[in-house]
């Protein structure tokens, strides 16, 4: 099975989407930034938003086509979508959520497919209960039951994960691989977040400025950014522009101030002249944080700074240090306290060489 | 029936149980057939995305801004024997519509229809378009959409548009007066026979029609009501 887009609509006078990609079956990654058009791609593969020109099949089956006059209506065109919030029925019980869509065979083999399905995603005792007296991650798997119960031919989902903790995240997603595997069945899972792109996905669609910016394996596409709009959205939280000072090809390195600074770093030789400007990004999860002066380090770039601030975001403590420009620094709860980091603090950023992508 | 109303110079004080036989029968056919051209015109008002829909709300609220009288005029004239439905009716049934049951009916139904229109409409509105795009993608039709959806979600409020519509119906002179007139049996509703109780100077009578309305009402209200809220106790808070 393999789920071919082409997709052109107008979402205000500034913003068009306009994207053409191909998905085979397994997991892809629809990413990009908050309003990059993610969601109203998923919504025209499932026919709740119409695209003003485009062709959408699945394998040679058309769902639209603006040339042909194809427009199949939501109903017919099994595709399973999980919308962000899940929209599972109030009103009736798990077992009903998951039977709803099964086709009319009879009452026996509908009753018994359900069972099978809530079982593989561990919900089975669950059944009789209602969406509201279950826990977000059992609702999740309900909603994703419930869209694999219809045999659908392409299954949606955005980000139908993003408010759950890691562990459960993968654990689900698991669930969702093994049912998938057997059916050959396309994937698109959209998120903003970096972390799931390489957690979750084969492969990876990056979106921006309504184009398909990049697309290939995670580990292709999101650590080498070519550009630095996908630097950004790519999760390199630190994008800083510089100008080359010296350069040791023969060391693979190169030394860089940060345009607006004194601060002076080693990132790795790009092939740029002394004197031509370029940009460096580096990771937030990837700068280590020191308490006092590190002596005696293979790291290459130490810099003295002082926390700006700091604040918990889900279990990561994000801070902000202000070393020269200013740095975004992920850290975990235990290292912060370890560290008694807290506002105005000094403390010393260490980066290596290679944490450094230089953005061309 | 148990007590005959024996004229209005009687003076012993009787119940019309004839009128309250029909008025109940008014309120049960109108109910019933609002809530059968109800349901799909909220569903319509809801739903639709016609650009004029506005219009057509403004005549169904109508009924709650004119004064019966008016309201009972305008349909006194539409079924009248020269009007063109009158006419019609005629030539199909062998009668008028004016000062018959059927023609109290129409009427009733008109003047109570934003009471079963309005809470149903709200109610439907309600529903998240969420679920309505997730049946959907479910392979639901409209039809079993609206069935196994929005219906159930909606209950609350078809129930409250079938007891006001039913409780407005009883309620109703004016359009009574001008359509109905005053047949006993036929269109003498209670309302009308606690008028002409009253008009006679028969007090009592007037008085124990009019109390045996207000307990059978206050019980009815209090029955459905009862009912809605055990109906509702197993959903989720909105």
């Amino acid at each position: 099975m393999m789920l071919s887009v082409r997709f052109r609509k107008r979402l205000s006078d500034a913003f068009t989407l306009d994207v053409d990609f191909a998905v085979p079956a397994g997991v892809t990654i629809l990413f990009g930034a908050s309003g990059s058009g993610k969601t109203t791609v998923l919504r025209g593969i499932a026919g709740l938003t119409r695209p003003d020109a485009g062709r959408i099949a699945v394998q040679d089956i058309p769902l639209f086509d603006s040339a042909a006059d194809i427009d199949i209506p939501v109903p017919q065109r099994k595709v399973g979508y999980v919308a962000q919030h899940l929209a599972l029925f109030p009103h009736l019980t798990v077992h009903g959520n998951v039977e709803y869509g099964i086709s009319r065979v009879d009452r026996y083999r509908r009753a018994e497919r359900a069972q099978m399905i809530l079982a593989s995603f561990k919900i089975a005792h669950l059944s009789g209960r209602k969406p509201g007296e279950i826990s977000g991650g059992e609702q999740q798997r309900t909603a994703l039951a419930r869209a694999l119960a219809t045999d659908p031919r392409v299954l949606l989902l955005d980000e139908p994960l993003s408010a759950l903790d890691y562990a459960t995240q993968t654990h689900i997603m698991d669930d969702l691989r093994t049912w998938i595997s057997e059916r050959a069945v396309p994937v698109v899972y959209v998120t903003h977040a970096h972390r799931e792109v390489f957690a979750l996905g084969e492969r990876v669609i990056v979106l921006g400025g309504g184009r398909v910016q990049a697309q290939g394996i995670p580990h292709d596409v999101l650590d080498a950014p070519a550009r630095h709009a996908l630097a950004i959205i790519a999760g390199f939280e630190n994008v800083f522009e510089a100008t080359v000072l010296s350069s040791r090809a023969d060391w693979g390195t190169m030394s860089c101030r940060v345009a607006g600074t004194t601060t002076e770093v080693e990132v790795p030789f790009s092939g740029a002249e002394p004197g031509a400007p370029i940009r460096l990004a580096v990771r937030a999860g990837d700068i280590l944080v020191a308490g006092a002066e590190p002596h005696a380090l293979s790291a290459r770039n130490v810099l003295e700074g002082v926390i700006g601030s700091l604040h918990r975001q889900g279990p990561t403590i994000v801070a902000h240090v202000i070393a020269g420009p200013s740095f975004e620094v992920h850290l975990t709860p235990g290292a912060c306290e370890s560290l008694s980091l807290a506002q105005g603090r000094p403390v010393w950023l260490v980066i290596k060489t290679y944490s450094w992508r230089v953005v061309v | 029936m148990g007590l005959r109303r024996s004229g209005a110079l009687t003076p012993e004080t009787s119940v019309d149980w004839q009128a309250i036989a029909l008025t109940l029968k008014l309120a049960t056919v109108v109910c019933a057939a609002l809530m059968l051209i109800g349901l799909p015109l909220a569903y319509w008002l809801t739903f639709s995305r016609w650009r004029w829909k506005f219009l057509v709300e403004s005549v169904v609220a109508l009924p709650l801004v004119l004064p019966p009288t008016v309201l009972g005029f305008y349909v006194l004239v539409a079924i009248g024997a020269r009007s063109p439905i009158g006419q019609v009716w005629t030539t199909w049934f062998g009668h008028g519509l004016a000062f018959t049951f059927e023609g109290l009916v129409i009427a009733s139904m008109l003047y109570s229809l934003p009471f079963a229109v309005q809470p149903i409409a709200a109610a439907f509105s309600q529903v998240d378009p969420a679920l309505l795009e997730a049946s959907s993608t479910l392979g639901a039709s409209r039809p079993r959409t609206f069935a196994r959806v929005v219906m159930p979600l909606s209950l609350k409020g078809v129930l409250t548009g079938a007891i006001l519509s039913f409780a407005h119906t009883i309620g109703e002179f004016g359009v009574v007066v001008m359509v109905g007139g005053n047949v006993p049996g036929v269109t003498r509703t209670v309302s009308i026979s606690i008028y002409d109780d009253v008009q006679a100077l028969d007090y009592a009578s007037a008085n124990a029609t009019a109390l045996l309305l207000v307990a059978f009402s206050f019980v009815v209200l209090a029955l459905v009501y009862a009912l809605n809220r055990k109906v509702w106790a197993a959903q989720p808070k909105p």
